[in-house]
């Protein structure tokens, strides 16, 4: 039974694969390591790591499954912005017709749905995990920290997204959310001692945020550009700081 | 890697590494296939949810926030809104940050363990699992202007009316509350003193202070549930 090396030799050991690829791969240490340092994406890693890091029963892989599911709801998000215009006149009916007209609009609309929601689940389940391992422990506190922002940005992040579809469900959900912003102490028009500020519903940090004083057309952009651009981009930026420092700080945590 | 070793002697630091490729590797990509599969699939089979367009004259009933926020949507039967849903998720947030430079057990660093951190581990499943205790609550048991339904219950709009609440008076309340804060402070630094003294009195303070607005959350929901007590303190300003 040497069916998979047999396969194997078929389908590399004729012209057309041979073209592309040019040479072989045979399995040294050095290029192993070449692997890793010489490929623009997997260069993320370190050539070496420890064993304990490899195993799922350590990591539960979950903040690289983090990691790529947020990939995967920019790429759905990207084409569902294809389609969708922040309009209050014409927010419903994009979202209706991706799930009628659009070819695999359903499909896509739903997958970036159900991908939020799973990254909400595995961004907390990461964190869980790193605090049982004890892995914000010196050097790592600080990485702690960037994620902490990071497990807000994600809820930020699917919350923003909620209104979009300008539908019943996720207008009164946002309108739960952002009255809370009223009761805000100081701030919030509603809130205990906002009188010291002279704070009215219209200049509360609740105007601020829907850009008026309902859930209105200024509210859907600014939920648009938030969800879209703005924590996006900075999410990213802390990513990079994230992973940047589980490296420096001196790769995934073990024991001594 | 790099070890602190103030003041510990050499440590032999195993050599237990593998190369990334292809053992990591490969396991990224498995991972990354399986979890782009189940969401294709759970996402043929299962739509979004979607209703009708919204209108701002006609009230969702219950109207309720993303499942990951209904646990502090929950605590809004507890508390006033500028704690349920400003004050305490600004609290946990900042707990959580704090988390590294309150615990300082060097115990249990990079690894799986709960005998050497009971204290630590205990409050964060303690607090963990409460959160998502309350999600449950707000997302599956609560109805119609937010009425309680056990999960074989139907949802409807004649549901006997909730009993009448009362405050406590203020002069109780504050001495509840400050006895309350009070004692937890300073208890265990009594009877626990090597607890105490290890911690510190800067991060024993705030560690106990966030312990016990976590339990004081919970222990003014048993009031509620109990007595029917509405607020412990009731003032014009603020209530809690
Ligand atoms: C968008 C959110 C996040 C992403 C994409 C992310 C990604 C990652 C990845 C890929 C790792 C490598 C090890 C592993 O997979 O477990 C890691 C490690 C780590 N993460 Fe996150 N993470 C996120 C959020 C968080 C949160 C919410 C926390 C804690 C509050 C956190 C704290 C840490 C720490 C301390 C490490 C080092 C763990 C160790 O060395 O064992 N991260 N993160």
């Amino acid at each position: 039974m040497k069916l998979i090396p047999d396969l194997i030799k078929k389908i590399t050991n004729n012209e057309i694969w041979r073209s592309v690829f040019r040479h072989g791969y045979a399995d040294t240490p050095r290029n192993r390591a070449l692997q890793i340092i010489s490929n623009i994406w997997l260069h993320l890693h370190p050539v070496k790591v420890r064993e304990h890091g490899t195993k799922i029963r350590f990591t539960w892989c979950m903040g690289g499954i983090t990691f790529f599911i947020f990939l995967f709801e920019t790429i759905t998000g990207i084409l569902l912005m294809f389609y969708y215009v922040p309009d209050v006149n014409r927010a419903y009916a994009d979202i209706v017709d991706l799930m009628y007209v659009v070819p695999f609009g359903r499909f896509l609309r739903n997958s970036h749905r159900w991908g939020a929601h799973a990254m909400v689940i595995t961004v907390s389940v990461h964190m869980f995990r790193v605090f049982l391992t004890g892995s914000y422990k010196p050097p790592r506190q600080f990485n702690w920290v960037v994620g902490v922002i990071l497990l807000v940005l994600t809820f930020l992040l699917s919350f923003t997204g909620y209104l979009l579809p300008w539908d019943q469900l996720g207008y009164w959900a946002i309108t739960v959310g952002t009255n809370m912003a009223r009761a805000t102490p100081f701030l919030g028009h509603e809130g205990p001692f906002s009188y010291i500020l002279g704070m009215r519903p219209d200049n509360d940090i609740r105007f601020a945020l829907l850009g008026g004083t309902a859930i209105d057309a200024p509210a859907l952009l600014r939920a648009y550009v938030w969800h879209c651009i703005a924590i996006p981009v900075i999410a990213s930026a802390l990513m990079m700081v994230h992973f940047w420092r589980v490296r420096k700080d001196g790769g995934i945590s073990g024991p001594l | 890697m790099e070890v602190r070793q103030e003041k510990k002697g050499m440590i032999e630091l195993k050599d237990d590494k593998v190369f990334t490729w292809p053992t990591l590797v490969a396991k990224e990509f498995l991972a990354a296939i399986f979890v782009t599969v189940g969401l294709l699939f759970y996402s043929y089979f299962v739509d979004a949810p979607l209703r009708e367009l919204s209108n701002p004259g006609q009230a969702e009933n219950p109207a309720k926030a993303p499942w990951y926020f209904l646990g502090l949507q929950e605590v809004l039967v507890y508390f006033d809104p500028w704690f349920a849903g400003v004050v305490l998720p600004s609290i946990i947030i900042l707990g959580l940050i704090l988390i590294p430079y309150l615990d300082n057990n060097p115990k249990g660093n990079g690894y799986y363990t709960f005998k050497e951190r009971r204290f630590a581990v205990t409050t964060f499943v303690f607090g963990y699992i409460f959160w998502y205790v309350l999600i449950y609550i707000g997302t599956a048991l609560r109805g119609p202007f937010w009425a309680f339904f056990w999960p074989w219950e139907k949802w409807t709009h004649d549901f006997p009316t909730p009993p009448p609440l009362h405050n406590l008076p203020l002069p109780l309340g504050i001495i509840l509350m400050c006895g309350f804060y009070f004692a937890g402070l300073t208890l265990p630094a009594l009877f626990k003193k090597d607890f105490f003294m290890k911690l510190g009195i800067i991060r024993y303070s705030l560690t106990m202070g966030l312990l016990l607005t976590m339990i004081g959350t919970v222990i003014k929901m048993v009031f509620r549930l109990a007595f029917n007590v509405k607020f412990i303190i009731a003032t014009p300003w603020i209530n809690i």
